[in-house]
């Protein structure tokens, strides 16, 4: 196994090189790097050479991707692809445009991003896992029609919608909770209820019917007609014999996505005042700060990577028939 | 026991017993002389000589002082010392190095001589740049690693220190200008007019090439002719010619005082790797200091316990005092304690918060007009019951700004002095109906700009000596903009009948450059067109990116767009050298974007820019006025109008929209606050209980369900 993850880790650096690449040259299609000064130093009473003064403390006046007059390997380490790049390779993610160091915002911003996303994640899988085996139990009655409808409604409606009817219920209408802010310790507590409520119903519906489609699946195999033959009970064949082996699917979709909890959630960030690392990108992008979005979009696909190679042992730990070689 | 417990929890749980569910404070602060507000966007840059805009001067203009402010009542914008103790002294001196009177021409004036003497005994806010030990020594101004990794804050170092604030300070401040590592935006402008402010930025950059890389650079060793440093407390800025507009800088926090001791301080390694920089964490004698700064979340202003003390102002406008604004009149300032800023991206939270009393202010945005403000039949802005209901005050006030619609000057068809093309653009600013646009559009917030110069500028003239006579009528006692057919004829004049190019018999087809394409910016084009069509001309939108635009701006490629300036100090030479000749932005990357060039324009603008206002001098703006009306490079536009709306316990809200430094001027009523929050905020809990009712009754028929079920038989 250790080879197999080796190697996997392996074939990742030239996906993050290929990554980092596009990310480049889809930013610099857009942004030069006199957009860049421009967006730093504002358009007001800038004058050129202000301008290039700016690029050259930045390293933004050297060759973007290949420097006709460096010689040997300098033609493409004297670029700015080059020094912007080579050092995500270790984590450094520098500074950005601004001058603030990144890896420091990250490091502060990630903890608001979780403090959202893994409850959310959680009680959303609670939930979810108790309404999908719930409408799994009444498979073909009003109920399981019912709750599929429900189901289709809930996912059909628009995540802004549940936030801003969540902010005008339970905080404008209700008073019940802050419409948003956050804090730090347990003082955050308040100002997760809502934006986790909104979290955890947004995904009932399209939660919900994965899980009730994944137990269905289960409930229709041989296993389980000789669990019910045996004599045991509908919830002892549910929560012993189904549950658990729905688990391996159920496990696989969780774990891909738990790296990916770091990097937070745009919308609800930005709706419910959260400073996490969601809303840092946008920033980021909004600002034209290069060094900002090149870091989130690395960050982003190692987070990926490693959410897919645990996903891969996940396999092995719940199912001891896969072996990865 | 079971019925008695649940009777207990309900009791407790009734709204009369309960604090604010929804207050997003520590209910600890309720009774707390602290203002409320919020922030759109986190700042850039704190550093006074690198900050310039409206969002960094919010906060950085409460801790950094400049030697002036602008009066806080008075208006016009009127210039006051803060630090200094009395106005410069100016001196003018010939080319010779002989002084010139009061009077000189400005021909004969060489230089201008700003002499400032700051008041003694104002100190610094407590910091650690300037804590020492018993022996004199600055205690962290040579940190080892392990101190380095000790610290995460500012506030991580536990000793703090002080100093008396002295003329050296602000002279160090203008060398940070000057040096090309502070990145100052108007470090260009200065070079212009500071003596050696350009050489000093070169003598630096040549020694920062020598350095190591993070070496500290330590400005006391350059010398800046131009600042003179006469005593501990006065200090002299010899400028090239005369240029009174001097004067409004030092209003500004490019330059307010920095000690060095912050450069070196910050310039340790370390620091900058947890963002402890001075671009970060401002040093001032202000009447505020960043408390916290966490530009993600909040950014908290507390009192600076060293503060040299101010009084409220005793005089003001004539209405001043029927407002009640003079009720504070020579009380020592600031009046809050705090100020808790907090990041708000969305306007619908935030307006929602201001309705719940937990923002202090608002402005208003276009969701939530409908719901604030109502016209009256005479057209005047007024509060809706609901809001007038709840104590809440409105403050308009026309912003020193101007929206406008530029053409190209350098456009073979829309631009130059010829005639034809004159007649173009005045028959289009008669089509474009500004009126319309500001009432569709801006929910009548604003006004339709009759020149380059908005109301409360020396040199603009309201009623009908003021109106655009090439545009508008005085008609009952109102300037009416003029009929459509005037728009035809001048068109027809210019060789465009009815939109149709004489020479070549098609449509005349022209370009707008618009910035987006939202639902929103789509509204505002198509009404864009249908304003061409009304003369038969074909609009054609080019919508792009900022960057694009920007960037056709500085080539010159563009046709028809539209702009903006923010008035950087209140006087006619800011908003005229927009249509100065030399600072075309095509060809000199200047401010004047339609890059439109007359020489009798340009050559009045050279005569007015450095006079004092008087008489002659309005005569010159009238004279440059009138050319530039008939001219026509842009269609004026509107003067934009600020609405912003205060509590009923804010007081001695005026707006000012020259002074950055008002937040001292507020007061609080911090016991009225509480008592309307908890008014208007108490929890309604019979959702909650309705919710969990329904999830019960809705589990009943699946458990009776459930039950048969099991007792079934398989077959």
């Amino acid at each position: 196994m250790i080879a197999y993850i080796v190697r996997r880790i392996l074939y990742a650096v030239p996906i993050l090189i290929g990554v980092n690449l596009l990310t480049f040259i889809l930013f610099f299609v857009i942004n030069t790097p006199d957009d860049i000064a421009r967006s730093q130093l504002g358009d007001r009473r800038v004058t050129t050479a202000a301008i290039d003064t700016w690029k050259r403390s930045h390293g933004y006046h050297k060759p973007m991707i290949y420097n006709e007059n460096a010689q040997g390997l300098g033609k493409f380490t004297d670029t700015v692809f080059f020094n912007k790049s080579v050092r995500l390779f270790g984590f450094d993610f520098g500074r950005s445009d601004s001058g603030r160091d990144i890896g420091y915002d990250i490091g502060q911003r990630m903890w608001p991003s979780l403090a959202i996303a893994v409850p959310t994640l959680i009680v959303g899988i609670l939930v979810n896992i108790t309404f999908g085996l719930f409408i799994a139990f009444f498979r073909g009655t009003y109920i399981d029609f019912w709750g599929v409808v429900t189901c289709v409604i809930l996912l059909s409606v628009s995540s802004l919608f549940y936030i801003i009817g969540g902010q005008y219920l339970l905080s404008k209408l209700f008073h019940l909770v802050p419409i948003s802010g956050y804090d730090t310790g347990i003082n955050a507590f308040k100002f997760l209820i809502l934006p986790v409520v909104v979290g955890v119903v947004s995904g009932i519906g399209s939660g919900t019917r994965w899980y009730r489609t994944l137990f269905l699946e289960e409930i229709g195999k041989d296993y389980v007609r000789t669990a019910r033959a045996k004599g045991l009970s509908e919830q002892v064949v549910l929560f012993r014999h189904v549950l658990r082996n729905a688990l391996i699917p159920l496990l696989t979709g969780i774990v891909v996505v738990l790296p990916l909890l770091f990097m937070g959630s745009l919308i609800v960030e930005s709706f419910f005042g959260v400073p996490g690392l969601g809303s840092y990108t946008i920033d980021g992008i909004q600002r034209q700060d290069f060094a900002i979005v090149r870091s989130m979009v690395f960050l982003g696909s190692v987070l990926y990577i490693v959410g897919l190679l645990l996903t891969d042992i996940s396999y092995t730990v719940v199912d001891p028939r896969v072996r990865l070689q | 026991m079971h019925r008695l417990a649940a009777l207990l929890f309900c009791v407790s749980i009734s709204p009369a017993s309960l604090a604010l569910w929804n207050n997003p404070y520590p209910d600890s602060q309720t009774s707390e002389n602290i203002l409320y507000s919020s922030f759109s966007e986190r700042p850039k840059h704190l550093d006074p000589a690198r900050s310039y805009s409206a969002g960094e001067y919010a906060f950085i203009a409460q801790i950094y002082e400049p030697p002036l402010q602008y009066h806080y009542l008075k208006r016009p914008y009127t210039l006051v010392p803060l630090t200094a103790i009395n106005m410069p002294r100016v001196t003018y001196i010939g080319a010779e190095g002989g002084r010139l009177g009061e009077d000189a021409p400005v021909s004969d004036i060489a230089f201008s001589e700003y002499e400032i003497q700051i008041q003694a005994g104002i100190r610094y806010q407590p910091h650690p740049a300037l804590a020492k030990d018993k022996r004199g020594e600055y205690l962290y101004h040579s940190l080892s690693d392990d101190q380095v990794d000790q610290v995460y804050e500012l506030s991580d170092f536990m000793e703090t220190g002080t100093r008396e604030l002295t003329a050296a300070d602000y002279a160090h401040q203008i060398k940070r200008m000057a040096n090309p590592q502070s990145h100052s935006p108007i470090a260009g402008v200065m070079s212009q007019y500071i003596v050696g402010f350009a050489e000093l930025s070169e003598e630096i950059e040549t020694t920062l090439s020598t350095l190591e890389d993070g070496e500290f650079l330590d400005l006391r060793q350059f010398r800046l002719e131009g600042v003179t440093i006469v005593d501990r407390h006065t200090y002299r800025i010899r400028i090239r010619g005369k240029y009174p507009q001097f004067l409004y800088w030092q209003a500004m926090p490019f330059f307010a005082p920095l000690p060095w001791e912050a450069e070196r301080f910050y310039a340790q390694p370390g620091l900058k790797e947890k963002n402890i920089t001075l671009d970060w964490y401002p040093i001032g004698t202000g009447p505020f200091m960043l408390a916290e700064n966490n530009p993600n979340l909040r950014m908290v202003m507390a009192r600076n316990p060293n503060f040299h003390g101010e009084h409220y102002p005793a005089t003001g406008d004539e209405v001043d005092q029927s407002r009640g604004l003079l009720a504070d009149n020579g009380k020592p300032m600031p009046f809050v304690d705090r100020a808790i800023y907090s990041l708000e991206k969305e306007s619908i939270p935030r307006w929602n918060k201001f309705l719940q009393g937990f923002y202090d202010n608002s402005g208003i945005t276009s969701d939530s007009f409908d719901q604030a403000i109502q016209f009256n039949p005479q057209g005047e802005a007024a509060l809706t019951a609901e809001m007038s209901g709840r104590g809440i005050r409105l403050s308009t006030a026309v912003a020193t700004s101007i929206y406008y619609m530029g053409f190209n000057y350098l456009h073979p068809v829309l631009g130059g002095s010829g005639e034809r093309a004159r007649k173009l653009r005045q028959a289009i600013s008669i089509a474009v109906d500004f009126e319309e646009f500001i009432s569709i559009f801006r929910n009548g917030r604003g006004v339709a700009a009759q020149g380059p110069i908005p109301a409360g500028i020396f040199g603009h003239h309201p009623g009908e000596a003021g109106i655009n006579p090439y545009v508008y009528d005085w008609v009952d006692g109102r300037a009416q903009r003029k009929p459509l057919a005037i728009a035809k004829k001048l068109l027809r004049e210019a060789g465009y009948p009815d939109g149709i190019d004489n020479t070549t018999g098609k449509p005349l087809v022209l370009h707008f450059e618009a910035i987006g394409s939202g639902p929103d910016e789509k509204a505002r084009l198509n009404w864009m067109r249908k304003q061409f069509k009304k003369l038969g001309i074909q609009l054609i939108v080019r919508a792009t990116d900022y960057n694009r635009f920007r960037d056709k701006m500085l080539k010159g490629k563009s046709e028809i767009f539209l702009w903006g300036w923010n008035a950087d100090y209140p006087d006619p030479e800011n908003f005229l050298f927009l249509l100065y000749g030399p600072n075309s932005k095509a060809k000199n990357n200047g401010e004047n974007a339609s890059n439109y060039a007359n020489p009798e324009f340009d050559r009045l603008f050279e005569r007015m820019k450095n006079m004092e206002n008087n008489t002659e001098r309005r005569k010159l703006i009238d004279q440059m006025v009138a050319i530039a009306r008939r001219d026509a490079p842009w269609m004026w536009g509107f003067h934009p109008k600020d609405f912003s709306l205060h509590h009923a316990w804010v007081r001695n809200t005026k707006p000012n929209l020259m002074a950055n430094n008002t937040l001292k001027y507020l007061r609080i009523d911090p016991k009225l606050r509480a008592d309307e929050r908890q008014q208007w905020n108490q929890p309604t809990l019979w959702p909650l209980g309705l919710m969990g009712g329904l999830l019960g009754v809705s589990i009943i028929p699946a458990i009776i369900s459930f039950r048969r079920r099991e007792k079934s038989t398989a077959l």
